[in-house]
């Protein structure tokens, strides 16, 4: 291809590997690089933060399948990246994050805005490169993509001393050799057939998936699947929208905040197939409790994650799609059981439920009221009560829909991811449901989807506190709300009007449904301002450290009215209708 | 339980560094690190005793071998490998001392490589017992200073950790 600079090199890399948009912010050693982005036709988004151009590449990733992109400068730039890296890393989500650094020559010498980022994000990327001589540039990018999309998908750092950009070399891309790194996609069927007979010998199956099977796409094989041995199938925060939330054998989320009817189904199983999840802490409560009675198969792609939190019985290792499928084949027909009865009965003596009376406007309600218009949309949440209401009670149906920082819960992720998401995927509605503490993280990139005409909806729940650690004071820090308080400040509509956005807000409840047509419908930046009470929580509730059997009601009243709405209908024989 | 693990890993630049970090961040104790050169300049060999339960060790194999510069990991089982430390020691050496040290360094098929009017450096490879075994016999003669490499490991027979 001839010789070029190390600068157009990276370009030319970014555009084999597929790659439409960048987002980043420039600084002094990145100035050749962006002089090449002047000529690209790579699109390059210039956000104002560094946080947000890792959060918007990470939003791009999860929302489209491929793998988000973002550029920092050195030193406090490549820093800013930081929470964004490790907010990937934890929701194991492909992005190629590349960083400035000072001239090699300066490397060490403590240089002006040097960082030693290929050291800070050691332990929160899947691999990282300081590339040190510009003929390494065509390899470095061909396998830093291919690391970062492959096996358990993950952030790689590629970290440019401002030389190596400016040097020339000769462009080959070369072939993928990398001998230490081999991940294990391909399901042992020794292992299906284990499972697959664990899985008809159990009398009370539950599913319990995660982002896994998200990654790999394997949302269908699991709807076969369970259908096929009629297994409740319940997700993590991670899992949400891979097995459709209206299908009967739906439990919802489980852990924490997850639904009644999960954790206990959870709890007297006897058999689990967890697929591409992790028995987290949110998920599991009190592991020495965690589902007494239950065999565990666990299918993961990454076998460290296999026997980290939970013993197993039947390990699986390989890709959650391919072991779905396989799995699939391997079971028979089941029918409708006691169990499944057991289980209906649960949700329909436990619903999601939430008081409906009252002056003010429940951010339960907003979200019902979001599925209810907009039941295609991607929500996209920040971290905290706004992220758990939206787990909880907006009708989740499809994969790669609904985003949200599980891992690291990292506040202010959720508006930046919410730009790259839109970016990504411009012809879907693209919310962002947030909390007036977690939006004001990174309020300025208003300026960014205003400049760059991205439609994002941003659903501000308004308590005027830090809702979800206020709640955990209320509960257990005798209502001693230690800075939690906001005070409703700013007034967010203001704010999206000096930033050239639309701002509207809803006070009363009658007010709600108005406004978020009107949200719906614009085709501009759009921030809705919903005012909710302080005292809003998330229910229901097992405090951390307890056993999933021990879970706290903390809303009064009757279901709410999806919940009716789905218990309707989700009796026994209507699956076997739905298969006949 | 003590466990020695062998590993081949790329010879490059942050290799060990990201060996190291992964020890502290997942809370895995190293109790002795060797690091070496292999045949092969690509490839440099390390050889790592960790200390933990059976479950950990499951988990630090897993964990090395998610590490893309790391090509091969393998537990080394006691009964089927052989092991060595070096060890060299500078102990006080009074005439009339001299003669049982030299004694016991014969015992151990240690060296002796330098001698001085008030000390001697003993030279001492073996087993971590053998090497233990020593320094607690020369400890009544006074050790001024010690020096103390990791384990290296190797399978005994044919079969053998390469990359």
């Amino acid at each position: 291809m001839g010789k070029m600079t190390g600068a157009q090199a990276i370009l030319e890399c970014l555009k084999l590997e597929g790659v439409e948009i960048i987002f980043g912010l420039p600084g002094g050693v990145l100035l050749p690089l962006y002089d090449a982005i002047y000529d690209s036709d790579i699109r390059h988004i210039l956000v104002r933060h560094e946080q947000a151009a890792a959060h918007a590449a990470d939003g791009y990733a999860r929302a489209t399948g491929r793998v988000g992109v973002c550029l920092a400068t050195s030193g406090p730039g490549a820093t800013n990246l930081v929470t964004g890296i490790a907010t990937a890393y934890m929701d194991s989500v492909p992005l190629v994050a590349m960083t400035g650094q000072v001239p090699t020559n300066l490397i060490g010498k403590d240089a002006f805005q040097e960082a030693d980022i290929t050291g800070i994000t050691m332990p929160v990327t899947k691999h990282s490169y300081l590339v040190k001589d510009a003929k390494d540039i065509p390899r470095v990018f061909r396998e830093a993509f291919y690391i970062a999309r492959t096996g358990r998908p993950g952030p790689v750092l590629i970290d440019l001393p401002r030389d190596v950009t400016v040097n020339e070399l000769d462009f080959h891309y070369p072939e993928i050799k990398l001998p230490g790194y081999n991940p294990n996609l391909k399901v042992h069927s020794l292992q299906i057939k284990k499972a697959a007979a664990a899985l008809m010998e159990a009398e009370r199956p539950v599913i319990y998936v995660g982002g896994g099977v998200k990654y790999s796409d394997g949302h269908r094989e699991l709807l076969k699947l369970a259908e096929r041995i009629k297994a409740p199938v319940t997700t993590t925060l991670m899992g949400i929208g891979c097995f459709p939330e209206d299908h009967p054998l739906s439990l919802g989320m489980l852990g924490m905040h997850g639904t009644k009817y999960a954790n206990y189904a959870i709890q007297e199983s006897d058999i689990i197939l967890a697929v591409g999840a992790r028995f987290d802490d949110r998920v599991t409560g009190k592991v020495a409790s965690f589902a007494p009675q239950a065999r565990i198969i666990h299918v993961d792609v990454d076998p460290a994650e296999i026997g980290k939190n939970v013993r197993v019985d039947i390990p699986v290792v390989g890709d959650a799609k391919s072991a779905l499928s396989e799995l699939a084949k391997a079971v028979g027909e089941k029918a409708w059981s006691p169990w499944n009865e057991k289980v209906a009965a649960w949700k329909g003596e436990y619903p999601l439920c939430y008081a409906t009376e009252g002056e003010s406007i429940k951010p339960q309600c907003v979200l019902e009221t979001l599925s209810r218009l907009c039941p295609d949309a991607v929500i996209v949440t920040e971290v905290g009560q706004n992220q758990m209401w939206a787990a909880q009670f907006f009708t989740h149906r499809d994969p790669r829909h609904f985003i949200s920082s599980g891992g690291l819960g990292t506040m202010g992720y959720g508006f930046p991811a919410a730009i790259g998401a839109k970016m990504g995927c411009p012809d879907k509605e693209v919310f962002d449901i947030a909390g007036d503490g977690s939006f004001q993280m990174n309020i300025q990139e208003l300026a960014t989807a205003v400049v760059n005409e991205v439609a994002v909806k941003v659903i501000v729940l308004n308590n005027g506190v830090l809702g979800m650690v206020r709640q955990w004071q209320d509960l257990f820090y005798e209502k001693r709300f230690s800075s939690t308080t906001l005070h409703r400040i700013p007034d967010f509509v203001k704010v999206a009007e000096a930033y050239g956005a639309l701002g509207l807000r809803a006070e009363k409840p009658s007010q709600l449904e108005a406004v978020l047509v009107e949200a719906i419908e614009s085709e501009v930046m759009t921030v809705v301002d919903i005012i909710i009470s302080p005292d809003e929580k998330v229910s229901p509730m097992v405090p951390a450290g307890a056993s999933l059997s021990e879970i706290l009601e903390l809303e009064a009243a009757g279901p709410s009215y999806e919940a009716q709405r789905s218990y309707a209908g989700s009796s026994g024989s209507e699956i076997l209708e739905m298969e006949g | 339980m003590l466990h020695t693990i062998a590993l081949i890993v790329e010879n490059k630049a942050g290799v060990l560094v990201r060996i190291a970090g992964l020890f502290s961040r997942r809370g895995f104790n190293i109790d002795s690190l060797t690091v070496g050169a292999t045949d092969n300049p690509d490839y440099s060999r390390m050889t790592i005793t960790v200390e933990g339960d059976e479950v950990i060790l499951e988990q630090v194999t897993k964990q090395l071998n998610k590490l893309v510069n790391v090509i091969r990991v393998s537990e080394m089982d006691p009964n089927e490998s052989v092991d060595r430390e070096l060890a060299i020691i500078k102990v006080a050496a009074k005439k009339e001392d001299r003669s049982e040290i030299m004694q016991i360094v014969s015992v151990f098929r240690a060296k002796i490589i330098d001698v001085s009017p008030r000390s001697l450096i003993i030279e001492v490879t073996g087993t971590n017992d053998k090497i233990e075994a020593m320094v607690r016999l020369l400890r009544q003669f006074g050790i001024k200073e010690m020096a103390r490499t990791g384990r290296v490991s190797m399978v005994r027979g044919t079969k053998a950790v390469v990359p």
